[in-house]
């Protein structure tokens, strides 16, 4: 294994996969988000409208995902062998939302009738939902660790997918995209919608920090082995020191109608949730808990060295490119939500 | 059944499904850049009319291809977990470059393909919908690439035993170049422009049946018969290519293909026929020799057959592959001997004057269908037992710890979900055609507050 700036390839490639994982929670965080709370906005007008409002660009945003499943198959393929077989029926409940969210989109504004437009509202509330339990499920037990054999391979029954602490993490996952993406449709939206979206972005905020507290009690009380790290190195508490002025920031933003600062907190918020879960598990990508030596770890799981360059490359090339033309997109449809002959 | 036959069905299942679109989406991208850029030309609206329609049409086609898409990167992990363990070096880059490279292009560019007609100038318009196509025909060489590599593996060397044994990459160029991808990324692309193309025949053969929106359905019809008649013509080239490419690379393939079993004897070439794996006989009509001249220039030379393999080292699903093969041949000659005789009639100016003609036209738009899907139901059962080539076998593939159960429950989910999503596919194209273009034409309606920006609209007014 080579290095980079005296740090190794795996653990570049790593904090790679992190930062794409974080990209996507973040992109893909609002649309999900605007997907759960769309039944919360009743008037036919103010759902196009959030739909319009996430229409040329939750595609790209989803892209986020199927980027990170290709840096995980690429530097680590035995984590994700071992993750998405582990996983398979929640996985499988994952993708058919992922399908029926996709399709919910585009069909929705297909057809004029109530029915048909209702229905397809249920649906993209629903698979939004659905997605965001199912992401947040799997990274709790990611987090917490699964039995794993000496092959490396999932070695439980699936029931224990469905624990305390994972269920948890996925109601907090749902909170927080929920709120994630209140605050996005309140920056695209006018008027008395943007009032309603609002008290929304307000409400979600309370649900999203009420479920993050318990959360966080549960795993000092009961599962210490996950507060390890910081316990040891306190100098990390700055992490959840400054998620929380990020979290406090954004009910005082949206109240000084500063909605663009919201969002950049909210977006900070989930980035410094997954950092201090990556602090957390490194270097570890799934902890075995029968027995440890089974774990599947950053150095065990990896790539050959020169595939590890290869990606690196890749990536460097890569990234700045997403980068230039996600800003393009976004920034041609910046600003509020107008509807054409265009719009869905 | 056992989790490895359901993981297979599966697989085939969900990639055939996901197969129907992308095609769809790179030769439909293909003719938008035509039409956009002829309009960008001109300045004709009639142009914009086509390209406006053909937008809706490929937006509802490119999500479902993106739905479908998301389930097969996946599978890999869910069902195949030993396969990706082994791959994954390989596999892995390439599918995380079509991620970077290809996915997030097209995506993109998408978004104002379809929403920014009223937000950028049309040269910008132009633009995106040119990333949009460059996307769609990046996705098609990371995914073959790999798909190439399983079939003719190339600059690896594997590590490890036994189940930890692993390929690693010795040298990345030698292994995007493998022995076959280039040939093969052409004959798909080639196939893509196909469906895209006659896709747009049979939509504008309708209107012309039909007398509706003529003044729009002649031009599209014409530009796309010229792109469909020269890559017919290709597709023959391209497609003896890959089967040269087989018969050196994957010679129990090419074998299995024209159900050829003796080595010491020459090698029959089939129009038609059946192939009776039992009795190791297979009978039709032929060109005596046939194969034998076209790989070795002489009708009698010998052609290493099926008996020279052993036999759990050689497909089992001999017909099966005969007759896809063969299907997709006979598809190929359709098309080509169609487009010429349209050209034709075109020549002597009667093309729009023989409705048979246009009722044939209308139906041609499942043949290049049928062909992709005939061809790599080829590609693939021929090349059974082996999922890498020569290296690693189908049945040591498998995810370990999937049970049938849960197979057979993911693949019923898939099986409903993607029978709905089928009709409703459908139901909407159709729906879309019915409807016809002429609506968009019609932007009289829209708030003033939408016009800002465009010079296209300014200009016209
Ligand atoms: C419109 C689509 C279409 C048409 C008309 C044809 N093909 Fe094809 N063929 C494909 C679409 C396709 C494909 C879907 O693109 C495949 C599947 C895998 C691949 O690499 O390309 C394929 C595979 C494929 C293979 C197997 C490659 C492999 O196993 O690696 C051979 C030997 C041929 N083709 C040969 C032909 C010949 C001689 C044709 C005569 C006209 C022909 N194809 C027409
Ligand atoms: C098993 C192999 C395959 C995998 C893992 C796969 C993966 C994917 C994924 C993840 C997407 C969605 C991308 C997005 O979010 O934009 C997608 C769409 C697409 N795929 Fe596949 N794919 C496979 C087979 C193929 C093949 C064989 C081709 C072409 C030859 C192809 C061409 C495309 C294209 C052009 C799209 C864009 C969507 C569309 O235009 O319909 N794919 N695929
Ligand atoms: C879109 C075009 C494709 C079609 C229609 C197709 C078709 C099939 C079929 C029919 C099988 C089952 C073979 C059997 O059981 O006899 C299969 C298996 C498989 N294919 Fe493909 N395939 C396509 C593209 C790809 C691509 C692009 C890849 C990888 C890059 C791929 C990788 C596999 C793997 C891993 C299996 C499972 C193992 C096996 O049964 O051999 N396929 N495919």
């Amino acid at each position: 294994m080579g290095t980079f700036i005296g740090i190794e390839y795996n653990v570049w490639w790593f904090l790679v996969f992190g930062a794409v994982i974080s990209g996507y929670a973040i992109l893909d965080g609002f649309d999900l988000g605007a997907g759960a709370l769309h039944l919360f906005l009743k008037k036919e007008q103010s759902r196009r409208i959030a739909l319009n409002a996430i229409g040329p660009v939750w595609d790209g945003n989803e892209v986020w995902l199927v980027i990170g499943g290709g840096v995980l198959f690429a530097g680590f393929p035995v984590a994700y062998a071992a993750i998405f077989s582990a996983f398979y029926i929640p996985f499988m409940i994952f993708l058919m939302g992922i399908i029926f969210r996709g399709v919910a989109i585009e069909f929705r504004s297909k057809e004029p009738g109530v029915l048909w437009r209702k229905t397809w509202d249920v649906v993209y509330c629903v698979s939004s939902v659905v997605i965001a339990l199912s992401l947040g499920l799997m990274l709790g037990n990611v987090a917490y660790g699964i039995p794993l054999n000496a092959e490396k391979e999932f070695a439980g029954s699936g029931y224990s997918f469905f624990n305390p602490f994972s269920i948890m993490v996925a109601v907090t996952t749902l909170a927080l995209f929920m709120m994630h993406g209140a605050i996005y449709l309140t920056m695209k939206t006018e008027n008395r919608l943007y009032t309603k979206l609002h008290l929304l972005a307000n409400s979600f905020t309370v649900f999203f920090v009420l479920s993050f507290v318990i959360t966080t009690f549960y795993t000092l009380l009961y599962i210490p082995h996950l507060s390890d790290y910081f316990k040891s190195h306190p100098a990390w508490f700055i992490i959840p020191l400054l998620m929380v002025l990020a979290i406090a920031n954004i009910p005082r933003q949206i109240k000084a109608g500063k909605y663009r600062y919201a969002f950049i907190s909210s977006a900070t918020t989930i980035a410094l949730l997954l950092i201090m879960v990556a602090i957390e598990v490194f270097p570890y990508l799934l902890y075995s808990t029968g027995d440890p030596q089974n774990s599947i770890t950053v150095h065990n799981a990896s790539s050959s060295g020169k595939t590890m360059k290869i990606l690196l490359i890749i990536a460097l090339i890569g990234t700045p490119l997403v980068g230039v033309y996600t800003a393009f997109v976004f920034w041609t449809f910046k600003g509020k939500v107008q509807l054409d002959e265009t719009s869905y | 059944m056992d989790a490895e036959i359901l993981s297979r069905i599966q697989f085939a299942f969900t990639i055939s499904f996901h197969y129907i679109y992308p095609p769809l989406s790179i030769g439909l991208g293909l003719l938008l850049v035509v039409f956009e850029g002829m309009y960008l030309k001109t300045g004709n609206k009639v142009y914009e009319q086509i390209t406006r329609f053909w937008i809706k049409i490929f937006s509802l086609i490119f999500g479902i291809g993106v739905a479908t898409g998301i389930i097969m990167e996946f599978e890999f992990g869910t069902n195949w977990a030993t396969y990706s363990k082994y791959v994954g070096d390989i596999f892995g880059s390439a599918l995380a470059a079509e991620g970077i490279f290809a996915f997030a292009l097209e995506a993109g560019f998408l978004g104002i393909l379809i929403f920014g007609w009223n937000r950028v100038s049309p040269k910008v318009h132009f633009f995106s919908a040119l990333m949009v196509f460059l996307g769609a025909m990046f996705s098609a060489i990371w995914i073959v690439v790999a798909n190439s590599w399983q079939q003719t593996p190339a600059g690896y060397h594997i590590v490890g035993e036994g189940m930890n044994a692993r390929a690693e990459i010795t040298d990345f160029w030698a292994m995007v170049f493998n022995p076959s991808s280039v040939d093969r990324l052409i004959h798909v692309w080639i196939g893509a422009f196909l469906a895209g193309t006659f896709l747009v025949l049979s939509v504008n053969a309708f209107y012309i049946l039909k007398k509706r929106h003529l003044e729009i359905a002649i031009p599209s019809f014409k530009i796309a018969l010229v792109t469909a008649t020269l890559f017919s013509l290709l597709q023959l080239l391209a497609g003896s290519r890959s089967a040269e490419g087989v018969a050196k690379n994957q010679p129990a393939k090419l074998a299995t293909m024209e159900g050829h079993y003796d080595s010491s004897s020459k090698a029959d070439m089939y129009l038609f026929g059946f192939v009776n794996n039992k009795e190791q006989k297979t009978t039709g009509i032929k060109i005596p020799g046939g194969l034998s001249f076209l790989l070795h220039g002489n009708f009698n030379e010998p052609v290493k057959g099926l008996n020279a393999f052993r036999e759990d080292e050689r497909p089992k699903q001999v017909n099966a592959v005969f007759q896809l093969y063969h299907l997709m041949i006979a598809i190929g000659m359709a098309l080509i001997a169609l487009t010429l005789y349209a050209c034709i009639q075109w020549k002597r100016k009667k093309l729009f004057d023989q409705r048979w003609l246009m009722i044939v036209f209308v139906w041609s738009v499942l043949l290049p269908q049928v062909a992709n899907q005939a061809g790599w139901f080829t590609a693939e059962m021929g090349r059974q037992p082996w999922v890498v080539y020569g290296l690693l076998k189908t049945s040591d593939a498998l995810s370990k710890t999937v049970s049938a159960n849960q197979v057979l429950f993911s693949l019923i989910l898939f099986m409903l979900v993607y029978a709905l999503l089928f009709v409703l596919f459908l139901y909407l194209l159709n729906k879309k055609i019915k409807h016809g273009p002429a609506e968009y034409g019609a932007k009289e309606n829209i708030d003033e507050g939408t016009r800002r920006n465009n010079p296209v609209i300014q200009q016209k007014n």
